[in-house]
């Protein structure tokens, strides 16, 4: 009988990472390694999620997969094979021949990683040409098929286009469908849905699934988004400081982790279906290279004993089949989280409420021609008819995706940008100046801003002292030594003392500028503060904290927050009330315990059906399609072309009118109130049936 | 004020950055100290020395009038240096100015002056130069108003572009958020980030000044004779060249060193402040 | 994309008028005019109101402005200021000599500089970078007249192969100015060549850097494939606005060669014409100059309109 030669079997374990070290040499001559004995093997048809922040070495380690390094790394030891080749040895034509074949990536911007001269048919086409058997005639076909089977629609449109025509969904399709045409064995994903809107991102991950479940093609998804990863893979490993920490089945890692840090990790997320604050996580990440000899979580964690500062605990096997690498793994479920508690109540505020009036804002500037010709520009407004009432003490948070104007609103609401209509006033007051030129310095000092970017947000020329003496000196007549003063007690008010008085911007990590950039908001002491997306550019484990200091001056101070976020597990734990934009307008507004757990318009059930948990059980509701719009329409409802629940010409030709839930809760929808509150039941039932 | 000196500090680190400063300082430090150290008068003709190469009495040899070329060498940077150097701060001072505020304040301001601009820059430079200079003379007096404006003119676009660049930043709009008045933010805010790119085209500028400088010299539209000059010795020392390199091939290694020199430095200044040099044509 | 190329178009129609203005009003303010440079020491009193009646030279700015604008635009510029030859005869020859100093040199310094600045960004830092890095610099910042000089000196005093100076005239056929205008080529594409090759280097290693080109690689294209069909299209771009400054910039530089050669082009006449305060002739070298700077630049912005996929498309979608 003939025996199957050893050969002849398809091997399982695809991607074998062994001791894997790789790292950069600095500009003293110091070896700092980026990865650290990295053991990770992979098998065929898996589904593994690399999680980590910044500095963890996820994408080094997902590219190394592939033999490549960035430029300065190199390979201090270990190896990464593929299909039992050593990658890293491997000459330059077989590398060629398997990269964007049988192991192919799909990178972070697609945007940025198409050739911007090329047209996508021609990029489908090279790739066809590189790892498929198929002649030259047959490319244009093949094309279309995958480019239909990542649910692209109008695929011949798409493949005469060039990148930049399409949008952030739309590229990162194509990148899939480009790294499907070799028929690959292992997909490298480097965090492919971030900066996608919160629906094109649960379409994309949705189709990932299928291509896994179809196809058998195993996916490595790195990410900081534990959402995500509880969606798509099965197996979870935790990456710290260039370290496995943990590694184990997504139930497990995500519902009772047994490293420390996974533990902290978890619990500082905010949940969209938990209202309290998540518990913030003391410290910040070590820079890649600068982790020591010893654990390199231990100087931020609760259960470091003097063993964890000298010894390397090593990566162990538990009883539940999850690694770890901790000393005391055991001790993990027994952390105690800070008594989480639901966002403060302001004390009594003397703040006056701010009201947006039929507020209406537009981008658009008169060209040449219509300036000769002294006529305004024809095009609809950004945002229009905005009506909000900011409380005193409260947060009221403006949620939507790319398009809603939120951040628009809140430029208006600066001064930074002139309404075209409406007003923005304190109540009882007459309207602010349109624009800062125009505003007394009082009303300037109560409105403040705080923007996403904490490394654009601060001159990167200035101390921390000459940064908070800005708006002391504008709006207080104090002499040199009250300024400096005033200076130290922000910075310990929000936690950093006076020695950062004077560090500069390139000295301080993402979370600390942020908490500047706070300070430096509250020296004004404002009435209301503007939150532009304040936590987004921040390491997951940072964010919480930042949340929780916000939270704690709202209450200390009554002052009001207009909060701007595209996360609506952060907007859940922070805010009061909650509207709903679409395309710069109004769908909902009221109060966010009831817009969570009873979404009525069509669109906030959209926008929170799509929302992710990291809980490998939730599933989101894919109720509309992930299209992006580029204007409002121009008349009726600006949801009718992706609304599930469409009702026809009423929806296309009239402005929906307002629907009182109760005397804070106001929502714009044709459909009557009634229905919208039976269909909501009625799909409650059908989930838990 | 102490930045400049880590500035300094650091920029002769670097090998082109030492090399260039020391080739700068020395140029300068002659031109200062020249007049007396040199053994000749510069108009001393002499029709018995015509053309003599360089021997133990000249070490430079000497020119078609019998002058000594090693007096009229270490003479000839001084006019040219003195033009340059008062020159092309004033250059970049109003071209940055006029291109910072520009770069702040946009709009319609800003489209027609711009126009205006690149209407002036479809000139070339030489007959911008030499109308001015023909009408109104070529004393000191001319030549500096005359060089500090036509080249404080792409300084406008540069400073403008650097000026674009920071007002985008988000630091900048929280100025203008906060309230803070437009002189204080270009201050404040702009001024600071922008030097950096200004620091490296003052540098540029005055290569290219010495160069049109030196090349209106050779043209006859310069430094008038007998004053010393490179370029005008040059332009002398042309028709007998054959016979005679010295006299035209002293200046010209001058006059290459201290641009050279400032070029490196240059070079050097801008991959220390980390500044893109643009690339552009001279004038 | 049609309207921002008639946009274009007339913004650059508008420059030149401003740049007409500009150069009328330039010479309207020096102190003399036609009249004083015909007459010099006899421009005074009678003979010189007499003059400018005949010449027209008493009525206000804007009319002789429109006139002298309205004869450009049919190529009349007039007479010279020794009413002697016709302004357009004169510059015609000149234009076309300086055109076909202008046009070799572009031939020549084109390819070397886009070869030079493709190698050099592909080996970088090594030796060939180096070495064509610094000899880009030092071609860069020496005055023309310095290295004609020098190149003078060696090709044609000691080794004697070129001739160092052009003895044919201004309305000699192009024929005659062959072998004597391989020196002043070199000259000036040397300077072209070394501006040129600086961006095409920098734009490349900007290119090579990119996340498109990383992507490239990972996806398994060939080295050689991925450098002409993801790398040169998107490095090449850019270059094409230096090139159009730089030939704008041939036209200025261009006159200090002349006058080291002595070739009959529209430099040197421009300087004899300032020395002879001949304004009419200065307007029209001035005019023309700057419409060819204008054209140029407007050629290269169509260019890369035409080249640049991201630009055809209409722009501008707000968030």
């Amino acid at each position: 009988m003939h025996k199957k030669r050893q050969s002849d079997m398809p091997i399982q374990t695809i991607i074998d990472i062994q001791n894997l070290t790789v790292g950069f040499t600095d500009k003293n001559g110091f070896e700092r390694p980026v990865l650290r004995n990295i053991d990770l093997q992979i098998q065929r048809g898996e589904t593994v999620g690399l999680v980590g922040e910044s500095g963890s070495g996820k994408s080094t380690l997902a590219l190394a997969a592939m033999g490549y390094l960035k430029t300065g790394l190199r390979v201090f030891g270990g190896s990464a094979q593929f299909c039992g080749t050593d990658m890293f040895k491997l000459a330059r034509t077989p590398l060629q021949a398997l990269r964007g074949g049988k192991i192919a990536l799909i990178p972070q911007n697609s945007g940025q990683s198409l050739t911007p001269t090329m047209r996508i048919g021609a990029q489908m086409s090279e790739a066809l040409e590189l790892h498929s058997s198929l002649p030259q005639s047959a490319h244009v076909q093949r094309s279309l098929e995958l480019l239909t089977r990542v649910r692209l629609p109008d695929p011949h449109a798409i493949l005469t286009r060039y990148p930049h025509e399409l949008s952030g969904g739309q590229q990162q399709r194509v990148a899939l469908a480009m790294a499907l045409t070799g028929e690959p064995l292992a997909l490298l994903l480097d965090e492919p849905t971030t900066g996608l809107d919160v629906t094109t991102q649960a379409h994309i991950l949705e189709l990932l699934r299928e291509i896994n479940e179809q196809t058998g093609t195993a996916m490595v998804y790195v990410s900081h988004d534990l959402g995500a990863i509880a969606r798509v893979c099965e197996r979870v490993v935790v990456l710290y400081a260039g370290e496995v920490v943990s590694d184990g089945i997504t139930r497990t890692v995500l519902r009772s982790p047994s490293h420390p840090y996974a533990h902290g990790l978890l619990a500082s997320i905010p949940r969209v279906a938990d209202a309290r604050m998540p518990t913030p996580l003391d410290g910040r990440p070590p820079a890649p290279g600068e982790a020591g000899p010893a654990c390199a979580f231990a100087p931020r964690c609760v259960l470091a004993s003097e063993r964890c500062q000298l010894e390397r605990p090593p990566l162990r096997r538990l009883v539940n089949g999850e690694q770890v690498r901790c000393h005391f793994p055991e001790q993990t479920s027994s952390i105690d989280c800070a008594d989480s508690r639901v966002a403060r109540v302001a004390k009594q505020s003397q703040v006056r409420p701010l009201k947006l009036d039929r507020l209406g804002v537009s981008y658009a500037r008169p060209s040449l021609v219509d300036q000769l010709l002294g006529r305004e520009p024809n095009s609809s407004l950004t945002v229009q008819d905005v009506n909000l009432r900011i409380g005193a003490g409260e947060t009221l948070a403006l949620v939507g995706e790319s398009g809603s104007g939120k951040s628009t609103i809140l430029k208006a609401v600066a001064g930074l940008l002139a309404p075209a209509c409406g007003s923005i006033s304190f109540a009882d007051e007459s309207a602010l100046g349109a624009q800062v030129e125009q505003r007394s310095q009082s009303h300037l000092r109560k409105i403040q801003l705080i923007f996403q970017n904490p490394d654009d947000s601060l001159n990167p020329r200035h101390t921390v002292a000459t940064i908070l003496a800005q708006p002391l000196e504008l709006y207080f007549k104090l002499t040199r030594a009250e300024v400096v003063e005033r200076s130290i007690s922000l910075l310990e008010r929000v936690r950093l003392g006076a020695h950062y008085m004077d560090r500069l911007p390139s000295q301080m990590s993402g979370g600390e500028k942020q908490r500047v950039a706070i300070a430096r908001a509250f020296a004004a002491e404002p009435d209301v503060v503007l939150c532009d997306e304040v936590t987004s550019a921040l390491d997951v484990s940072v964010q919480a904290a930042v949340l929780d200091l916000l939270d704690e001056l709202r209450a200390e101070r009554g002052t009001s927050y207009l909060f701007v976020s595209h996360d609506l597990a952060v907007v859940r734990a922070l805010a009061h009330r909650v509207a709903v934009l679409y395309q710069g307008r109004l769908c909902e507004i009221g109060p966010s315990a009831a817009i969570y757990s009873q979404p009525l318009h069509p669109y906030t059930q959209v926008l929170l059906g799509a929302v992710l948990e990291p809980d490998p059980d939730h599933a989101p509701r894919l109720l509309a399609n992930d299209v992006v719009e580029s204007e409002p329409p121009k008349s009726g409802c600006p949801f009718q072309r992706r609304c599930p629940v469409h009702q026809g010409a009423a929806c296309d030709r009239e402005l929906p009118p307002w629907q009182h839930v109760d005397e804070n809760h106001h929502i714009r929808c044709h459909i009557p109130l009634a229905n919208l509150m039976q269909t909501l039941s009625a799909g409650k039932k059908s989930m838990h049936a | 004020m102490k930045r400049i000196f880590e500035v300094l500090k650091e920029v002769a680190s670097r090998p082109s950055g030492a090399i260039g400063l020391l080739l700068v300082l020395l140029h300068i430090a002659i031109a200062i100290c020249s007049p007396w150290i040199v053994p000749y008068d510069f108009k001393a003709i002499s029709a018995l020395d015509i053309l003599t190469p360089p021997d133990a009495k000249h070490l430079f040899g000497t020119d078609q009038m019998g002058r000594d070329v090693l007096t009229r060498t270490l003479l000839g940077g001084r006019e040219a240096i003195l033009v340059t150097a008062i020159a092309t701060p004033i250059a970049v001072f109003w071209g940055g100015l006029l291109g910072i505020y520009l770069g702040l304040v946009g709009g319609r301001r800003d489209d027609v002056i711009m126009r205006i601009v690149d209407a002036f820059l479809s000139l070339p430079w030489i007959l911008k130069m030499l109308l001015l200079i023909v009408t109104f003379g070529n004393g000191i007096h001319v030549l500096i108003p005359t060089l500090a404006f036509f080249y404080g003119i792409p300084v406008i676009r540069i400073a403008r572009a650097a000026a674009h660049s920071v007002v985008a930043r988000d630091y900048v709009l929280a100025a203008r958020a906060r309230g803070q008045k437009r002189l204080t933010i270009i201050r404040r805010e702009l001024l600071p980030n922008v030097l950096d790119a200004l620091m490296v085209e003052g540098a540029m500028r005055w290569s290219w000044m010495l160069l049109a400088f030196s090349s209106l010299s050779f043209l006859g539209f310069g430094v008038s004779p007998p004053t010393p000059d490179w370029g005008l010795m040059v332009a002398d020392s042309r028709t007998f060249l054959p016979l005679a390199p010295w006299a035209g091939l002293f200046p010209i290694a001058f006059l290459s060193s201290l641009i050279i020199g400032i070029n490196m430095l240059a070079d050097a200044l801008a991959k220390t402040l980390g500044v893109d040099r643009a690339q552009k044509a001279p004038i | 994309m049609l309207k921002l190329l008639f946009r274009r178009i007339f913004l650059g129609g508008l420059t030149v008028i401003i740049v007409s203005m500009i150069i009328f009003g330039a010479v309207e303010m020096l102190p003399g005019d036609a009249c004083t440079a015909l007459l010099q020491q006899d421009a005074r009193g009678e003979t010189l109101k007499q003059c400018q009646e005949d010449l027209g030279l008493n009525r206000p700015a804007v009319l002789r402005y429109t006139d002298w604008v309205g004869g450009a635009a049919k190529g009349d510029f007039g007479l010279t200021a020794h009413r002697n030859k016709k302004v357009s005869d004169l510059v015609g020859d000149r234009v076309k000599n300086s055109l076909l100093l202008g046009l070799c040199s572009l031939a020549l310094g084109l390819p070397l500089a886009f070869a030079m600045g493709i190698a050099a960004a592909l080996k970088r830092d090594r030796w060939l970078d180096l070495s064509v890095s610094s000899l880009a610099i030092v071609a860069m910042t020496i005055p023309e007249f310095v290295s004609a000089t020098v190149l003078i000196l060696i090709f044609s005093a000691w080794l004697g192969w070129l001739p160092g100076i052009v003895t044919a005239s201004a309305s000699s056929p192009l024929s005659a100015f062959f072998p004597e205008i391989i020196l002043p080529v070199v000259v000036l594409s040397m300077v072209m060549t070394a501006h040129i090759l600086r961006t095409v280097r920098s734009s490349m290693l900007e290119v090579l850097d990119s996340d498109y080109v990383r992507m490239a690689t990972l996806k398994g294209v060939p080295y050689s494939r991925m450098i002409v069909r993801h790398v040169l299209p998107n490095a090449l771009l850019p270059a094409i606005n230096v090139v159009a400054l730089t030939v704008a910039w041939l036209l200025g530089g261009v006159v200090v060669i002349e006058t080291v050669f002595n070739y009959p082009g529209l430099g040197r006449l421009m300087v004899s014409a300032i020395s002879d305060r001949d304004l009419g002739l200065v307007q029209a070298i001035a005019l023309i100059v700057s419409c060819v700077y204008v054209t140029v630049n407007l050629s290269a912005d169509i260019l890369s309109l035409l080249a640049n996929p991201r630009l055809r498309t209409s722009m501008g979608r707000n968030s």
